[in-house]
């Protein structure tokens, strides 16, 4: 068995894959780095999946957390593991818009899933997974629920700050001025979508392309990634593990040959 | 001075001088200058006035961790924080003048050049008028042309001319320009051992490491136009020459695995943290656009000659220009890949980094990585950011360098 863990800023994921490349489990759970995350996504993969940790013949750990996170054979960055992941789960793909916790990557692949070129989140979250959290919570919902509130929206609110912290409060005057929340959720994901679209074009955008991470979860979201970039947009069966299955393939491939 | 003295002890000792030596004749009542980094200092020279560049002092006082006091200083007399911080640690050093780096005297006039950039005018009125002091300034137009036209050689000799007449007033004495012809030949020459020794870093392996070329600005900066200069840099030729001969790459425990081009300035609140982790994952910056920018070669005693060298600096080239010259340099110094620091006190030298690191992945497939920083202010680096960026920077050569050997 190989195994992939990818520890994220809120999150750890972890894949089993078998000598064959197919997925024998994954998982997710929302704790990030620097939490007992890691450790417990890892146990409750082998315990859900009955292999035993000795059965594991390489382990390979990314995400923010990586370097820090014991017991794994080697580590690899998070931008080379979701090209790679991405590459198994839906072959054909050439750009990755990954939105995570705190960085929104943007990874342009070749044919054989290596990294061409990519690009990253500068200085702040704006554009990223906390940031949608934050409005979800001024919004009063769950951050599970923004894309069905998002998908009713009718009159979407124009948010102009791109810091965080400000967009926070011009949100609030902008439900106090009678918003509706449903408008003020799309306009939180054209947001992120219009600058998480200009680190693509500056990337370059080639078709076909794919959304991965936790906030390609966020169907509507998904939606305005696609309308920004005008280009369809795929996303994998379970995006937010797609960085853990590309270190499980990269501890296949690098068994034995380290 | 002992010959067998090695280039970085000299440095230092040579460094402490230039700096304790304005402060004495600052104290004897002799005047100082204040002056931007890549400035006719040769007119300073040949006239024997002290001259001291608060850019410099600025890296000596990021490179310490000390620049918050200043920033904050400067932020709370209002300046944004969107300010060059070498212009907010010293504009904030005008009025506390005191640092632990190194202290510089008070100027009795500023020679501003926008050569650097823009930025550079309007920080220096604020200190003349601070001071109540003549500010010079030599205007440099941005190149729109390739090269440096006829119109702007022009306009920057007869500024040049300019800061002649007000600097003789402040030496009070004439421009003796025999002495100003030696100077000339003195900054040539050691413009030519600063290229000579860093153009060695162009040897597979490379004799050092890049980053012990950032520590070498500062006397390229401050003792461009002095025979000390031409020691110091001399001696570093010839023991990097030496390594050359001998094989000695630029780390005894560890190998040159990849080279890299640094774009930008260095980010001094961090250069252990920045060299220690491109060293983990062996990589040696061999060669960097900055610090080029002190190759200045000019026609001794031709005032034109000086004027375009002057005017031609890379900060005031198109980007056609620039994509040129980084070509030159990636292929000539053999890089793996191109490390761009995202530097935002310097707009001028960074905001076309993107359009440039386009081109040439276009025109060689070179990788790159972009790292957000600043050379003054700690605020704005972020270790784990940049460690994923050079860690995936060395993902991406080694996939060229498989792509290569196995031609797919
Ligand atoms: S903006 Fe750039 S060139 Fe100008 S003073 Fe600052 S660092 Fe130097």
């Amino acid at each position: 068995m190989f195994l992939g863990v990818d520890i994220g800023s809120s999150s750890s994921k972890a894949v089993l894959i078998n000598p064959l490349g197919e997925i024998v489990g994954q998982k997710a759970i929302q704790m990030g780095t620097g939490t007992v995350g890691a450790k417990s996504v890892e146990q409750a993969l082998l315990e859900e999946t009955g292999v035993k940790r000795s059965d594991v013949l390489f382990a390979v750990v990314t995400g923010y957390g990586r370097m820090t996170y014991p017991g794994c054979d080697l580590q690899i960055t998070e931008i080379s593991c979701h090209a790679a992941g991405v590459c198994f789960s839906l072959p054909g793909t050439r750009t990755i818009v990954d939105i995570g916790g705190q960085d929104a990557k943007v990874i342009r692949v070749d044919q054989a899933g290596r990294v061409v070129n990519f690009g990253m989140n500068e200085k702040c979250a704006a554009g990223t997974g906390r940031f949608l959290e934050v409005m979800a919570r001024v919004l009063g919902c769950r951050i599970g629920e923004l894309s069905a509130l998002a998908g009713k929206s009718q009159n979407t609110v124009k948010i102009s700050s791109v810091c965080t912290v400000f967009a926070e409060s011009e949100v609030i005057s902008q439900l106090a001025a009678g918003a509706k929340i449903e408008d003020v959720a799309k306009g939180a994901h054209n947001s992120v979508a219009t600058r998480v679209a200009g680190m693509c074009n500056r990337i370059g955008v080639e078709e076909a392309v794919a959304m991965t991470g936790g906030v390609a979860l966020n169907q509507d979201m998904v939606k305005s990634m696609a309308a920004a970039l005008s280009v369809p947009i795929c996303v994998p069966e379970s995006p937010q593990t797609i960085g853990a299955l590309g270190a499980a393939h990269f501890a296949r491939e690098k068994y034995g040959r380290l | 001075m002992d010959k067998k003295i090695s280039s970085k002890k000299m440095l230092k000792e040579m460094m402490a001088e230039h700096y304790s030596d304005a402060l004495k004749r600052k104290a004897e009542g002799k005047p100082v200058v204040w002056a931007t980094s890549i400035i006719p200092q040769e007119l300073m020279e040949a006239l024997d006035i002290a001259v001291v560049y608060p850019e410099n002092h600025a890296a000596a006082i990021g490179a310490r961790k000390d620049a918050p006091v200043f920033i904050n200083h400067a932020e709370a007399n209002g300046y944004s924080v969107d300010i060059c911080s070498y212009a907010r640690v010293n504009m904030a050093y005008a009025d506390i003048l005191e640092s632990e780096a190194e202290n510089i005297p008070i100027p009795d006039m500023i020679l501003s050049g926008s050569n650097i950039c823009c930025t550079a005018i309007k920080w220096y009125e604020n200190i003349a008028k601070k001071f109540n002091i003549p500010m010079v300034l030599i205007d440099s137009p941005f190149n729109m042309s390739y090269d440096v036209s006829a119109e702007s050689v022009k306009y920057i000799r007869k500024q040049i001319e300019n800061a002649i007449t007000q600097l003789e007033k402040l030496a009070g004495r004439k421009m003796d320009y025999d002495r100003l012809k030696e100077v000339m030949k003195v900054s040539n020459e050691n413009a030519i051992w600063w290229k000579k020794a860093t153009d060695l870093l162009a040897n597979k392996p490379s004799p050092t490491n890049g980053f012990d070329m950032f520590n070498y600005m500062a006397p390229i900066v401050c003792l461009r136009g002095n025979e000390k200069g031409t020691r110091l840099f001399k001696t570093w030729y010839e023991e990097l020459q030496a390594n050359v001969d001998n094989g000695v790459g630029p780390w005894q425990d560890q190998e040159e695995k990849y080279r890299v081009l640094w774009d930008g300035i260095a980010c001094w609140p961090y250069l252990k943290d920045t060299y220690v982790k491109l060293k983990s994952n062996g990589i040696n910056v061999v060669t960097s656009t900055y610090p080029e920018s002190w190759t200045l070669l000019y026609e001794v005693g031709d005032l034109d000659s000086m004027a375009r060298a002057y005017g031609g600096l890379y900060v005031l080239r198109s980007i056609d220009y620039i994509t040129d010259r980084l070509s030159a340099l990636a292929t000539g110094f053999k890089v793996d890949g191109i490390v761009f620091h995202s530097n935002r006190s310097c707009k001028g030298m960074d905001f076309k980094q993107f359009e440039i690191a386009r081109r040439l992945e276009s025109k060689f497939g070179v990788k790159y990585v972009f790292f957000d920083g600043d050379q003054t202010d700690p605020s704005t680096f972020s270790l784990a950011q940049y460690e994923t960026r050079i860690q995936a920077l060395v993902e991406m050569m080694e996939g060229n360098r498989q792509r290569e050997v196995h031609g797919i």
